[in-house]
């Protein structure tokens, strides 16, 4: 394969990452039937303590750190506005995404600049070597290998484990859970709070890897909307999450690239507006009924794994509130 | 497992639900327990299994007092319940809904729990694929999946909850072949709450008799379908305070109706009405009777036949033009379907009431007034509705509605209402009648029904039945329609 | 007494908290805190000037909270309104670049903001659209078409609606002078027109809120689709025109701030409004007066803040701390009031 098509697959791996494990992050959260609203300011709040406690302390993995805490206290809020004091999930959120990101700008304007400290690129024995594929994505800081394992583990825990079950149950049908015995509101705390600390470390993905450094306004504002918009676009499945994240990047690739080159004359907005236009596109296809007709039509065997995969319904519960009689 | 209920009290607000309730269940038994909708069945069973906490009154399990507090301590301890809606997740397949709950390792496997279901299910010959989703299965085989998972959790008493409703005839046997295997075979007691006589009569050992939140008797089966009859509805005929009056023009035609919905289908209905008849439509939940009622009123669009309101047609046209032809719809739940919470009495009367751009509110307020006061609504105009009790809910309902209607149709108009309330209300009703409006009403009361209607539709299982009124009719042979046997 | 003093202080303590969590903030930066009020309050009312610019983001803000006090009373979230601002803004820019040099001021802004009202109306259309007809959640709809809005506004500025220097430009060439809201004078260098207009929404908005059909079966939608449904009420058409209604005010909004406060179509020219006044709806509920008062509060924080960088070297940002902690504390000492049992419930406009 051309080299610089290698380089460029490999760099919508590389900055599509932050986008990955913020929306694998929200889907964990809302699986459990909460929204978090509050990605995008939560997002760069987090992403500017990583990167002032970086550079603070001198070591990038308390910076990492540091924004997750920030991400998850900022979950925990919501969590407890929503759980304990009744109110509106999306009112507390959406305040906090505006708050957050005002917050980051003004605690942030001292700290502004590039930054010379970021991940350092990992090299994995045996993966890294294979031709093209280890180019591709085995040429990256350890944040995207903990990005690939973030996507196994959500997947296998929520699809394949015991609690995995709990948790989407929590989502789905809260009734039903309690009737199990399950604790409903401590694991909605749990999955809000957990998620909350992912989109704190996507945050610091920007800062500390990706984009490194924090600027004024910063760069990465917009993205907790996409990442919302994704969790819906991927039908609050990790991979389909996840592709819908890589999608989303390469379009900003080709994007960014005909920008640059001018004798392609297809309109910018077009490109940049197409990511969107896809995702009321999907949501289109779910309230129409059309993917469940396509699920109808194929064989047995494959309608098993599929279906999971294709459904496109939130979680039935999805920003209720849960007493227990 | 010997259960016993003691006792037992609960009051919801102003309404005893269960009055001083005991029962016994012994092993191996199948005990049924009947009565009309309201009678507090329900609840009691919700006690039993730990949903609900009685006020007062003991639970007592092989001779030890018990408390359970959550549905999960009285699967601890044995007792387990299919309710009518199953609590199951619907996104989940039937594999993982059996295994949630189920003690177990923390890794999943499929091909585990698709084995352990099949031994179960094999034994009754449910026939179960484990890997649809919970949504894509009847509700027959979802109460299997139910059941199987209640087995699997060592339950040794089984309540089940109006099992029979919407499920097929061959679900059902399977479902009391299975049930007196469980009793006879493993020894497992089961009570059984159900309205339907012929199950009743079917499956269970002996019988226990609800009505009004009380106990009214309890006897061993066999029993005729009579004799139950008798301790459910009670004897005799109703005397009617009113006189039938002379009828007028034909002014709701409808024919050959079919409706779908998902548990009950109305297959060929027909009911020609004429000016100031009252026809009410009789029948257990779920038997299409309300689907026939919305139908027509304009809310649900039938798939076949049709609607004609004073001689217009009104086949495939949207509710606001059934208003425009006549009809003034209310539904049963006052205050989801009917009311607005947030709202003040006046502002509902003048929601109702302004038909320009600009609202009145003076005027508004003497209209409120008056109206208060001709349909005797205890309350303060501008408090919003919530504060009402359900009479006057209902009283204020009545206000709202259009006054020449051409058709009132009218889901359990005194659902709800105390004795007073209720005859106040058809006292209002009958004088509409007079004036011409006809009147389509459903209600689980076999006394209003009898008692009000020029003829009474049986509806059971999307079929129905019409039998007048006006030349007798007792309440047993009506409960016997009700129950199926047509 | 004590739960007349213990209501009162529920009602003060989310104010005085919200202010003592920016003092900290501003500590933490290394700024004195009373300096900072000091400089915001001078910054807001030290001239006529300034109250001015006070004025120029109170009129466009209360016009978008009026709008969003219908859209909520019909018990939507409209968060499109940033968006429907923009194609408000993209509108009067049109016909500001094409009629800005052969018509006189007089006819131009009448006309301006009939277009500006058109672009903002069908934007939201299209929101509500997405919503009823196609069943696609208002929320995710109106990030969409705020991003799509925006999209469209760059798309403009690189391309068809370059300036004379082109390359990479920041906005349009400024309009003419007679395109723009004329401003009072220099000493009040807000427009009275915008003023007047921005008055009367207020008025009509209430009146119609409280005294017409219209208004009354908005509020029946927006607390029971299903009963008002039944009693009568075309839902569907309420919701719609509230939707629209809405779109046409933050049109109106985004046209003063381009052909006011920029005097150029130029991206994000909404200047985050349309979410700074959900922000004022979140607290003032569906009334309008208070949602007026409120706003001004916010518009003298964001007019105050512009100099901070200037005065005291400190980012514009701490306006929207300042704003975000007041809300949240109202929204965090309201559900503790009611989890307390002390609450009466938010009365209704």
């Amino acid at each position: 394969m051309d080299d610089q098509l290698i380089n460029i697959f490999n760099s919508i791996i590389f900055n599509a990452t932050p986008l990955v494990i913020a929306g694998l992050g929200e889907t964990i959260t809302e699986r459990a039937g909460v929204v978090n609203l509050s990605l995008d300011g939560s997002i760069l709040l987090s992403a500017m303590f990583g990167f002032v406690a970086a550079g603070v302390s001198g070591s990038l993995l308390v910076g990492f750190i540091a924004a997750m805490i920030v991400g998850g206290l900022i979950a925990l809020l919501i969590a407890v506005a929503g759980i304990e004091l009744r109110q509106d999930q999306v009112a507390i959120g959406f305040v906090l995404t505006l708050l957050c990101a005002d917050l980051a700008q003004f605690l942030g304007q001292d700290y502004t600049g590039g930054s010379s400290v970021s991940l350092p690129e990992v090299h994995v024995p045996i993966l890294s070597d294979i031709p093209v594929i280890g180019a591709i994505f085995f040429d990256h800081p350890v944040i995207v290998y903990i990005s690939y394992m973030l996507i196994i583990a959500i997947w296998f825990w929520m699809f394949h484990t015991r609690p995995g079950l709990a948790h989407r149950a929590v989502g789905e049908r809260p009734q039903a859970a309690f009737a199990r015995g399950t604790d409903v509101n401590r694991l909605r705390y749990v999955y809000t709070i957990v998620g909350g600390a992912l989109v704190g470390l996507a945050g610091a993905a920007y800062t500390l890897s990706v984009k490194p450094g924090w600027t004024n306004p910063p760069s990465m504002r917009g993205d907790g909307w996409i990442a919302l918009a994704i969790v819906i676009f991927g039908g609050w499945h990790p991979f389909r999450v996840v592709f819908g994240a890589y999608l989303f990047a390469a379009l900003r690739a080709v994007a960014s690239t005909i920008q640059r080159d001018s004798s392609i004359d297809i309109p910018l907005v077009l490109l940049n507006g197409l990511p969107w236009l896809l995702m009321i596109f999907t949501l289109l296809l779910v309230s129409t009924g059309a993917l469940e007709r396509l699920l109808n039509i194929m064989p047995r065997a494959l309608q098993r794994s599929a279906r999971n995969l294709l459904r496109s319904d939130p979680p039935a519960a999805l920003g209720t509130r849960f007493d227990p009689d | 497992m010997n259960i016993d209920l003691r006792h037992i009290h609960k009051r919801f607000g102003a309404v005893k639900a269960n009055e001083d309730i005991s029962l016994s269940l012994k092993n191996g038994r199948i005990v049924g327990v009947l009565g009309e909708n309201g009678a507090g069945k329900s609840t009691l069973m919700k006690i039993l299994a730990g949903y609900q906490q009685p006020d007062t009154g003991q639970i007592v399990v092989d001779g030890h007092e018990v408390v359970f507090h959550s549905p999960l301590e009285a699967i601890a301890h044995g007792v387990g319940m299919l309710q009518q809606d199953p609590l199951d997740v619907g996104s989940f397949t039937v594999a993982e809904n059996f295994t949630y709950g189920l003690p177990g390792g923390v890794t999943l496997s499929r091909r585990a729990a698709a084995v352990q279901l099949r031994q179960i299910t094999a034994r009754f010959g449910f026939d179960l694929d484990p890997d649809l989703p919970v949504s894509d299965l009847s509700i027959g085989q979802r109460q299997q999946a139910e059941i199987v998972r209640l087995l699997a959790l060592g339950v040794k008493t089984l309540i089940l909850d109006e099992p029979t409703t919407g499920i097929s005839a061959e679900q059902k046997t399977l479902l009391f072949d299975a049930l007196k295997s469980l009793a006879q075979t493993d020894g497992m007691s089961v009570l059984l709450v159900s309205h339907k006589l012929e199950d009743v009569i079917a499956l269970c050992d002996e019988v226990v008799v609800l009505r009004a939140g009380r106990v009214v008797g309890a006897a061993e089966m066999p029993m005729s379908a009579e004799a139950l009859v008798e301790l459910m509805f009670g004897q005799g005929l109703t005397t009617r305070t009113h006189e039938p009056i002379p009828l007028g023009s034909s002014v709701v035609a409808v024919d050959n109706l079919h409706i779908r919905a998902k548990r009950v289908s109305v297959r060929d209905f027909s009911l020609h009405m004429r000016a100031g008849e009252v026809v009410g439509l009789a029948g257990l939940d779920g038997s299409g009777q309300e689907l026939i009622l919305r139908a027509c009123a304009g809310l649900i669009k039938p798939s076949g036949g049709s609607v004609s309101i004073g001689g217009r047609d009104m086949t495939g046209k949207s509710y606001r033009d059934y208003i425009a032809a006549g009809i003034a719809f209310g539904a049963a739940g006052r205050t989801e379907e009917g009311l607005i919470a947030g709202l003040t009495l006046t502002e509902h009367i003048a929601l109702t009431s302004t038909h320009g751009a600009l609202i009145d509110w003076g005027g508004a307020a003497a209209l409120t007034a008056t109206q208060l006061e001709q349909y005797n609504v205890r309350g303060v105009p501008t408090s919003p509705i919530e504060n009402l009790s359900g009479g006057n809910q209902q009283r204020l309902l009545m206000a709202l509605m259009p006054q020449n209607a051409v058709l009132m149709a009218l889901e359990q108009p005194t659902r709800g209402l105390d004795v007073d309330s209720a005859r106040w209300i058809w006292t209002q009703l009958l004088a509409r009648r007079a004036q011409g409006t006809a009147i389509l009403f459903t209600s689980p009361d076999l006394d209003e029904l009898v008692t009000y209607s020029d003829r009474i539709v049986v509806c059971f299982a999307g079929r129905h039945c019409e039998v007048p009124t006006w030349g007798g009719i007792t309440l047993d042979s009506l409960g016997h329609l009700i129950g199926g046997q047509f | 007494m004590t739960k007349v003093f213990v209501r009162f202080g529920l009602g003060i303590a989310p104010i005085l908290i919200s202010l003592a969590i920016t003092a900290l903030i501003i500590i933490l930066v290394g700024a004195e805190p009373g300096a900072v009020f000091q400089s915001v309050l001078e910054g807001a009312f030290r001239s006529t000037n300034a109250v001015g610019g006070v004025i120029n983001f109170w009129i466009p803000l209360v016009l978008v909270c009026m709008g969003l006090i219908v859209t909520f009373t019909a018990g939507l979230w409209n968060i499109g309104a940033e968006g429907q601002m923009v194609m408000g803004a993209i509108a009067a820019s049109f016909i500001a670049r094409s009629l800005g040099e052969s018509l006189p001021n007089a006819v131009l802004i009448p006309l301006e903001i009939v277009a500006a009202m058109l672009g903002g109306g069908a934007w939201a259309a299209l929101a509500g659209f997405l919503k009823m007809r196609l069943g696609i959640n208002e929320i995710f709809g109106g990030v969409a078409l705020n991003a799509l809005a925006n999209l469209f506004t760059v798309h403009l500025i690189a391309g068809p609606w370059q300036p004379p220097e082109g390359g990479s430009a920041q906005s349009t060439a400024p309009f003419a002078d007679a395109a723009l809201y004329p401003r009072l004078s220099p000493e009040y260098p807000f427009s009275l027109t915008a003023l007047i207009i921005a008055v009367v929404v207020i008025v009509l908005i209430v009146l119609a809120l409280r005294g017409t059909r219209w208004g009354l079966q908005l509020k029946a939608t927006g607390k029971n689709a299903k009963s008002a449904l039944l009693l009568g009420v075309p839902t569907t058409q309420s919701v719609m025109s509230a939707f629209i209604v809405c779109g046409v005010l933050a049109g109106i909004a985004g046209s003063y701030r381009v052909l006011l406060t920029y005097g150029s179509l130029r991206p994000f020219a909404s200047g985050g409004i349309g979410f700074l006044a959900l922000l004022v709806v979140l607290v003032a509920s569906t009334r309008a007066v208070w949602a007026a008062a409120i706003a001004f509060v916010f518009a003298v924080i964001l007019g105050g803040s512009t100099r901070l960088r200037v005065a005291l070297q400190l980012d514009q940002s701490l306006a929207g701390v300042l704003q975000g902690l007041l809300v949240l504390c109202v929204l965090l000492a309201d559900g503790l009031r009611q989890r307390l049992g002390l609450g009466e419930e938010r009365a209704d406009g």
